[in-house]
């Protein structure tokens, strides 16, 4: 297992220079003058000059790849043109907003769309089984901008003053201590590792570091804050989800197998959730790393509507503004994402259906 | 149906085997005894009467042949003794008796006591009928978790036990692997194993050797003659090769469109085969040393169970009906009677009524 693993691991890297190589041309192409992008439309030519020269845009287009390669490899993702800050800790700050909320949708569209996708599928043609299904469908199609705003109008103003209200934006309310986790154990981190930006962006999952310095009040208002556009932007992959189980459930209840498994005296219900589930997953498991991999970085909508500054939301105001390298860097890391989800999902199948040949 | 078997084989084993054989012991109590099944399904096309009045008993320790045409309603009588018949169908009429319990009364619960414990069953396609993602030994293990609550140890060892015992080699080995490293022949070892697990008193072999080579077909044909006997056990077999009946079972039921229309003691129904769809089955066996131009196949085919023809079910395709002219066959259904002493037919040629003379009434 582990030897297949890590040939899965070697079997990536051609993948990841190609995504590098694909964001770094992609960037260039966009059409527009990136100096003028970002000076404005009445910076003078020669002002423009050495702004490119100083970022080696006039550079021929290989030796530019060459570089960004180089400084990829020591873990340097360039400094931002907009912001004038180093990407990584970009990255640390705006990376974690997106991570929490993207790990609590697809939470959510998993503790309520496979039990739903059972249910149907073992209570085929009831009326569980419409609504279900009913559901899905509008859940597919449903905007997520539209379903954000009715959200927060409904919880964040309908229900003010009660105690259902859920505040519309941001990740923590002011006043809530969100100190480190490793500062609160009294270590100290400080400098400009690789080390100490994983703790950072460690520290900035405010659930996770909620837990870790046992900040309980920064928990509960951290869930808060979670909870609507977790909603909002889970409704789609737990429609995906809740019909992928459904169907693949639905075949697999026909086997032949799962009549062995009730003729040997087994109950249906063990005979559904061990039996049944268990081959049903197979296919449910690409759902559910692609589910993740779009959540990670198509979360733009969600981000907006409810004012959190996370990877989409950057990403989406970098192409307006042509800063090319947080575009080209912003893609790189949710294509690693995909790529190691992708991973995850090779190898859980391996483990999940041993009919896989491991090499 | 045309059988591989010859009909010269046939007769050899009826005659090497006849010693061997119980004859029906009609003074015990039946371990098994169906009366007047129904199961129906009932689908947007309509209702399948897919077992429309099923009788059969089945003694203690005896092997009781169930043949018939594909599609006729023999999975499903066994699917109904087991109690697995999932909708859209439904058993809607009879008994079930399991050793003085009617089955059809008990609640899920205590059917699922019965299942796998005391009746077990074992299917066609033995390679799906194994679970992909599990071991085989595991699989096997299962029965004594669920009936014995063995702990995971114990209950592995005593599956180890039972792949010995299946003649499986290398059980301790073989006992790890996944259905798909396996052949067909094997699987269905293990399923067999997983069947007589806990020594049943009834087992339902449903087309055993039906999806396997001929070679694999006898040994394993071999291995459930060989284990009912040390087990105890009364089967049921399903098959439509008259051959595998030959050579196994005591008594045979034939089946056609979800009812019994003959049933007697292997050597009877071979020596004075009564209905015309049995005389139908038989001949269309090949004899050895003959070569005809053409099997004699049962000519039209099965009636739809949705709208099945008014009278007798095989009217349609019966010749027997033309050669006596009888009109009764299209109106009135034949009922199962006891035609000679443990021999039982449906049909008009042997049954009266007030109005009506059968023709062969007294040809036995
Ligand atoms: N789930 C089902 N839904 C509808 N009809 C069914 C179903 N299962 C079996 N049948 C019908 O019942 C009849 C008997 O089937 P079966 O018992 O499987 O025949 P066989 O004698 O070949 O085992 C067939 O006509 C089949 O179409
Ligand atoms: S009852 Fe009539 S039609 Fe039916 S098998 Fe007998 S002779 Fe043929
Ligand atoms: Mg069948």
């Amino acid at each position: 297992m582990i030897q297949y693993i890590t040939r899965r691991m070697f079997m990536a890297i051609p993948v990841l220079f190609g995504i590098l190589l694909v964001t770094f041309a992609l960037a260039r192409l966009i059409p527009g003058d990136p100096c003028r992008a970002i000076l404005g439309e009445k910076a003078t030519d020669a002002v423009c000059e050495r702004f490119i020269h100083e970022r080696g845009l006039d550079k021929p287009i290989p030796v530019q790849f060459g570089v960004y390669l180089k400084e990829i490899i020591r873990g340097d993702f360039g400094r931002s043109i907009r912001y004038s800050l180093p990407v990584t800790r970009l990255l640390v700050e705006r990376l974690p907003t997106t991570v929490e909320l993207s790990f609590a949708a697809l939470t959510l569209s998993l503790i309520i769309g496979i039990p739903l996708g059972i249910i149907s599928a073992v209570r085929h043609n009831s009326w569980i089984d419409v609504l279900t299904m009913m559901w899905a469908n509008a859940g597919v199609s449903m905007p997520v901008f539209w379903l954000g705003l009715m959200l927060a109008y409904i919880f964040s103003l309908v229900l003010k003053d009660t105690p259902f209200w859920l505040p519309p934006s941001g990740r923590v309310s002011p006043g809530i201590s969100t100190a480190a986790f490793y500062d609160v154990w009294g270590l100290s981190v400080y400098g400009q590792g690789l080390g100490v930006a994983i703790l950072n962006f460690l520290s900035r999952l405010n659930i996770l570091n909620a837990i870790l310095s046992g900040n309980w009040k920064l928990l509960g208002d951290s869930i808060k804050h979670l909870i609507l556009p977790a909603v909002a932007l889970s409704t789609i992959p737990m429609a995906l989800i809740a019909r992928m189980t459904r169907s693949s459930m639905l075949e697999v209840l026909g086997q032949d197998y799962i009549r062995t498994a009730r003729a040997k005296g087994l109950a249906k219900r063990m005979v559904i959730l061990k039996h049944a589930f268990r081959n049903s997953l197979l296919p449910l498991v690409t759902v559910i790393g692609l589910s993740l991999g779009s959540l990670l970085g198509g979360a733009v909508l969600t981000e907006t509507i409810f004012g959190l500054s996370g990877l989409g939301r950057t990403l989406y105001d970098a192409i307006t503004a042509r800063d090319y390298v947080i575009v080209q860097s912003f893609t790189v890391v949710i294509a690693i994402f995909f790529v190691i989800l992708n991973l995850i999902v090779d190898v859980s199948y391996a483990y999940l259906d041993p009919r896989i040949k491991l090499d | 149906m045309a059988c591989e078997t010859h009909l010269t084989r046939v007769w050899l084993i009826l005659v090497s085997n006849e010693v061997e054989r119980v004859v029906t012991k009609n003074n015990a109590a039946p371990l098994l005894e169906i009366k007047h099944l129904k199961t129906h399904f009932f689908t947007e096309d309509g209702v399948v009467r897919a077992v429309d009045g099923v009788d059969l008993q089945v003694f203690p320790g005896e092997v009781v042949g169930l043949v018939g045409e594909s599609g006729c309603g023999k999975s499903v009588t066994s699917l109904s003794i087991m109690q697995l018949i999932s909708a859209p169908g439904k058993i809607v009429a009879g008994e079930i008796t399991f050793e003085g319990q009617n089955l059809l009364e008990l609640s899920e619960k205590e059917m699922m006591k019965i299942r796998g414990d005391r009746i077990s069953m074992i299917f066609q396609q033995p390679q799906t009928s194994l679970n992909p993602v599990f071991q085989a030994g595991d699989q096997v293990a299962e029965v004594f978790r669920i009936h014995q609550k063995l702990q995971d140890e114990e209950a592995w060892e005593q599956a180890v036990e039972l792949f010995r015992m299946v003649g499986i080699p290398a059980p301790e080995r073989r006992a790890k692997s996944y259905p798909h490293e396996m052949s067909g022949g094997m699987a269905q070892r293990v399923m067999i194993a997983m069947a007589l697990a806990l020594r049943p008193n009834l087992l339902v072999a449903d087309e055993p050797t039906t999806a396997l080579d001929v070679t694999i077909q006898a040994q394993i044909i071999q291995l459930i003659q060989d284990l009912r006997k040390e087990v105890g056990a009364a089967v049921i077999l399903i098959t439509h090769d008259l051959g595998v009946v030959a050579e196994m079972a005591e008594r045979v039921a034939v089946m056609y469109a979800g009812q019994i229309v003959e049933m007697t003691d292997v050597i009877s129904l071979f020596d004075k085969t009564f209905h015309p769809y049995t005389q139908g089955l038989i001949g269309s066996i090949p004899v050895l040393g003959k070569v005809k131009e053409r099997l004699e196949v049962i000519p039209g085919s099965v009636p739809n169970l949705v709208d099945l023809p008014p009278g007798c079910r095989f009217a349609p395709r019966c010749r027997a009906r033309m050669e006596y002219g009888l009109d009764l066959c299209t109106k009135v259904e034949p009922q199962l009677i006891e035609y000679q002493p443990g021999h039982q037919v449906r049909c008009w040629l042997y049954q009266d009524t007030e109005e009506y003379k059968a023709p062969l009434k007294d040809r036995g």
